[in-house]
């Protein structure tokens, strides 16, 4: 259970090697969290990031899953949730993609899309039915600021994400009241391998951050998280923005 | 029914209803059922599906004990019925949805009072057993458990026992927190009283140690006392107090116009708290403006003044929905005890309290005597400190995990009735007889019919 702060003492990530939900994980793990199910596709870094955690205290579990598969996900996702109440997921997979390549192969932006569009969808589905027949939980959406307005440099990844945070937004509405609470996070540029070739962005961010405003987000009971906060004046001003104009900014 | 609960149509087509306490923390979803009988009772449990139930009275647990997200919630003031008062021996006989308020105003006239009351008159006798509550006069008549004569008790089988003082299931139920069973009716020992009036004295303390030694002196004197403390003084002031002792005023202290009625159970109401208070409303600023006053607007010292019985056990029922004014965020309510000898660990905790300047204005000392024998009953003999803080404090989850950690190595316990966060590696240290209770529940409950979101959390 959550306790007063909306901590969970269970979590279940969803793209166990995300740098931005390792991170949130440790520091959950420092606070109340016990139970970590680390889902992804099987690999050697998915076992290093629960060997890591382990080593903090929790007691972590591997689990396969692939965003690409939708119809497994009932069926691994459920085995989770049969273990015992899970307090908070975490759905973090995502492709950046290259979007220079992928505009030159339709095939390869259609991944990025499958992933992190069509993908949450049915994660973020299963997990929340399953919530909501535990009648309580988190289930925290990692969106981006890409998706608050699709800019020339990152439009597939933008989109993508646009379509999740629509998605999540809508989901947090129908699970109003169910006890169910649905919190979306959009982290502008953050530090990590898959920015690593990238020039850095105004008010660049680490994981860690991210994890930190994830934990207020969940005393709050926040129903949006802008990472870093300042973000929130930013994007809204840039949202205003003439097309004309906005296609002329350096960004 | 608490109006800390909220209907909302749910997707799945089941009619269910987000449920907080009394602080507004962590709300959790569950299926209300509310039984106007016995068998309709009986009925819930049996019906309660896989996620189970747990009794709720009038929701002033501050925590998640009443909640059960997901199962059910058995609302129980649906059954309030007061079946037999003896007005010569001083018993009564009543449901457990019954609240201590309905009980004073039956009881009152006829020159009995409850034998324990907390802070609020809006519990009910159900939920004073289930958390084993105790009052001012805990130093002198021990919690709510030591007045219980005999209670029936709904057990996850569905039979109905009548469970005794000295029994385990006696033991295990004062105090358990509604895990293990659904009480139906109970019969309490009366304390009789002269009048509907209290005669108290007020005196000030200047700091923490002028408080103590000041009710070790002489709390024995009196049935009733409390300490309210100003945790936001700081320096030579910390834990300066205004102590509130008295008694039920005999007859002859009343002035003759009062004796005509000397009875009469009276309390005033004024409007709630409204639903939309901002956030951030109790600030280190204004709690301590607040604290300011009230310590200066309490008496030096003044014996003997006459008080309402509303005035002096709850003058925060004066406030519907008082909890509100903590805003949307909620409040978590600290309360723990540390046992007589480890003064230096109550001081420590004060002022590390004071010292991070918590914005606390209901902070209240108070000294337990003898403990009762539940197994999972929170007082034993020693200095009580119960405290609200706003839960948006930053860092205040933190805070609190080291407190736990003083009070813990000090032997002391924090109360689950207001409990919404203890680390559950705590618990079994601060419950030495936590193993017994899990035992009796594996094995009178072996399907856990009996499940909240505080036995979830703490493994109870």
């Amino acid at each position: 259970m959550k306790d007063a702060f909306g901590l969970p003492q269970s979590l279940l990530v969803l793209g166990g090697t995300s740098e931005i939900a390792l991170a949130t994980a440790r520091r959950l793990i420092a606070r109340r969290t016990r139970t970590v199910w680390l889902a992804g596709r099987p690999s050697p870094a998915l076992e290093e990031a629960a060997g890591q955690l382990r080593g903090l205290g929790a007691d972590v579990h591997t689990v396969a899953f692939d965003a690409l598969d939708p119809t497994s996900h009932d069926a691994v996702l459920g085995k989770v949730f049969a273990e015992g109440d899970i307090d908070m997921v975490l759905l973090a997979f995502g492709l950046l993609g290259d979007q220079a390549r992928d505009e030159r192969n339709p095939e390869a932006a259609v991944r990025v899309a499958q992933t992190n569009y069509t993908g949450a969808v049915s994660a973020g589905l299963v997990c929340a039915r399953a919530l909501q027949s535990q009648g309580h939980g988190s289930l925290v959406v990692m969106s981006s600021v890409a998706g608050e307005r699709a800019r020339r440099a990152n439009f597939i990844y933008g989109s993508s994400k646009a379509g999740l945070d629509a998605f999540a937004q809508g989901l947090g509405d129908a699970l109003h009241g169910t006890g169910v609470h649905v919190m979306v996070v959009r982290p502008g540029f953050v530090r990590t391998r898959m920015t690593a070739d990238l020039p850095e962005a105004p008010l660049a961010t680490t994981p860690e951050a991210v994890a930190t405003a994830v934990e207020l987000g969940l005393r709050r009971r926040s129903e949006t998280v802008w990472v870093p906060g300042a973000l929130r004046v930013v994007m809204a001003a840039l949202r205003h923005l003439p097309r004309g104009v906005f296609r002329r900014l350096p960004i | 029914m608490s109006a800390d609960t909220d209907s909302v149509p749910d997707v799945t087509g089941l009619d269910h209803t987000t449920v907080t306490g009394w602080g507004r923390t962590a709300p959790t979803a569950a299926r209300l059922i509310r039984p106007r009988t016995y068998e309709e009772a009986a009925a819930a449990v049996r019906d309660c599906g896989a996620r189970g139930g747990i009794p709720r009275g009038l929701g002033r647990a501050y925590g998640d004990a009443a909640q059960n997200a997901g199962g059910s919630v058995l609302d129980m003031t649906g059954l309030d019925r007061v079946h037999a008062i003896d007005a010569d021996g001083g018993t009564v006989l009543c449901d457990a949805g019954v609240s201590l308020h309905r009980l004073m105003e039956v009881l009152l006239p006829l020159g009995w009072f409850v034998p324990v009351t907390p802070g609020t008159r809006y519990v009910t006798v159900g939920g004073a057993i289930g958390a084993d509550i105790h009052g001012k006069n805990h130093h002198v008549s021990g919690s709510f458990s030591r007045h219980v004569l005999a209670f029936e008790l709904l057990t996850a089988d569905g039979e109905i026992r009548t469970v005794i003082p000295g029994t385990p299931l006696f033991d295990a139920t004062a105090g358990g927190m509604g895990l293990t069973g659904v009480i139906l009716t109970v019969t309490i020992r009366l304390q009789p009283v002269e009048t509907s009036l209290m005669s108290v004295d007020t005196e000030r303390a200047a700091n923490l140690d002028d408080l103590m030694a000041r009710l070790a002196a002489t709390d024995h004197r009196y049935r009733y006392s409390v300490a309210w403390i100003d945790l936001l003084a700081r320096g030579a002031s910390t834990g300066r107090a205004v102590l509130t002792r008295g008694d039920h005023a005999p007859l002859d202290a009343l002035p003759a116009r009062m004796r005509r009625d000397p009875l009469s159970f009276r309390t005033s109401r004024l409007p709630a708290a409204p639903c939309l208070l901002p956030e951030g409303l109790l600030t280190r600023t204004t709690v301590g403006l607040f604290n300011e006053l009230w310590y200066h607007k309490a008496p030096r010292a003044r014996a003997g003044q006459l008080q309402r019985i509303s005035a002096f056990f709850h003058p925060l029922d004066g406030v519907p929905h008082w909890n509100r004014v903590y805003g949307r965020g909620g409040f978590v309510q600290y309360q723990f005890v540390v046992g007589y000898g480890q003064e230096d660990a109550l001081r420590r905790i004060v002022r590390r309290i004071s010292e991070r300047r918590c914005p606390s204005f209901l902070a209240v000392l108070k000294r337990f005597g003898e403990s009762d024998p539940g197994w999972l009953s929170f007082p034993v003999p020693g200095w009580t400190l119960a405290l609200d803080i706003p839960a948006g404090l930053p860092g205040l989850g933190a805070f609190l995990d080291e407190l736990d950690e003083e009070v813990a190595t000090a032997g002391g316990r924090v109360y689950l009735a207001k409990d919404a966060r203890l680390r559950p590696e705590l618990l079994a240290a601060m419950y030495p007889r936590l193993d017994e209770f899990r035992e009796l529940r594996a094995e009178l409950d072996p399907h856990g019919v009996f499940t909240s979101d505080l036995s979830r959390r703490l493994g109870l």
